[in-house]
């Protein structure tokens, strides 16, 4: 699910700042029609499928968040202060999630898979380096959540 | 043609069920990894138990696909420090940002403008990876 992002720096002419983008774009645009149909599937679902979108989280869980300063928590399916309109208003809001992005891409790139490439379909085929791409995912995610959520929130 | 529908529909099941499992909430991410429920684990695993199968299928039985050519699927290249320094950093943002790169697509079908700015970090993100790249250990 993460090449598509490879695919879109080449579309835009990334290849002449690294070779590594230098490839034919137009032989991977396949995964560019996935994510296409994953966007379509998102307004299908939220807006055909589902009455009401609030995100059932363990009651521990709210409370953690409560604490965090998560108002929305139990009651929404994003929370609402990062992603809600007014979010993007805000210097903090927009920098996590600009971060996150840039996490997320480079991260994704560097282990050459996201959690479908590896925790689902190299698992699947019994891949060794999966295995060591979805501890990694877990050893950053458990400190962000657990050492770095209490600094930022 | 009929290979692009094929995409296209692999690409809007997977929205549906990334969006209706959950999956792609901030909220369902923060959970899994204070192990607070079991959603996020029942969701991976299953997913994994039948990939498993299916793969063992594909192997064991040589089967086709649709157009009728061998299924090959690719090992991944031997390593360590790419995988792991790279799965941290991914970690990182995935439980900041609460989505993967699939559900970031998801999302933004689904009406939350915000995650415009995530996938314009994700592309920089790659970007610099790219740009990086000679530099870093692998």
């Amino acid at each position: 699910m993460s090449s598509n992002l490879e695919t879109m720096c080449s579309m835009c002419g990334a290849g002449k700042q690294s070779d590594y983008f230098n490839i034919d774009w137009r032989s991977s645009s396949w995964n560019l029609v996935v994510v296409i149909g994953a966007a379509i599937g998102g307004f299908v679902a939220a807006h055909l499928l589902s009455n009401d979108t609030a995100v059932a989280i363990a009651t521990e869980t709210v409370a953690e968040l409560e604490n965090l300063g998560f108002k929305s928590a139990g009651n929404a399916y994003l929370p609402e202060q990062l992603f809600g309109f007014e979010a993007l208003n805000n210097f903090k809001s927009l920098s996590i999630l600009i971060i996150g992005g840039l996490l997320i891409g480079f991260g994704a790139r560097y282990a050459a898979g996201c959690t479908s490439g590896h925790a689902i379909s190299g698992l699947s085929n019994l891949q060794l380096p999966s295995l060591i791409a979805v501890i990694g995912f877990f050893i950053g995610g458990l400190v962000m959540v657990h050492l770095l959520f209490p600094i930022i929130f | 043609m009929k290979r692009t529908a094929g995409y296209l529909f692999v690409g809007i099941f997977f929205g549906i069920v990334m969006y209706k499992s959950e999956a792609a909430s901030w909220f369902r991410i923060y959970e899994m990894f204070r192990f607070d429920a079991f959603h996020m684990y029942g969701i991976i695993g299953s997913a994994l138990i039948l990939g498993v199968i299916g793969v063992q299928l594909i192997k064991r039985m040589n089967l086709k696909s649709f157009t009728g050519e061998p299924i090959k699927i690719a090992s991944k290249e031997r390593g360590f420090k790419k995988y792991f320094f790279g799965g941290i950093i991914f970690g990182l943002g995935w439980a900041l940002a609460g989505a993967c790169p699939g559900p970031i697509y998801t999302l933004i079908g689904a009406g939350y403008v915000s995650l415009l700015v995530v996938l314009a970090g994700a592309l920089g993100g790659a970007f610099l990876y790219g740009l990086l790249r000679k530099h870093l250990p692998h």
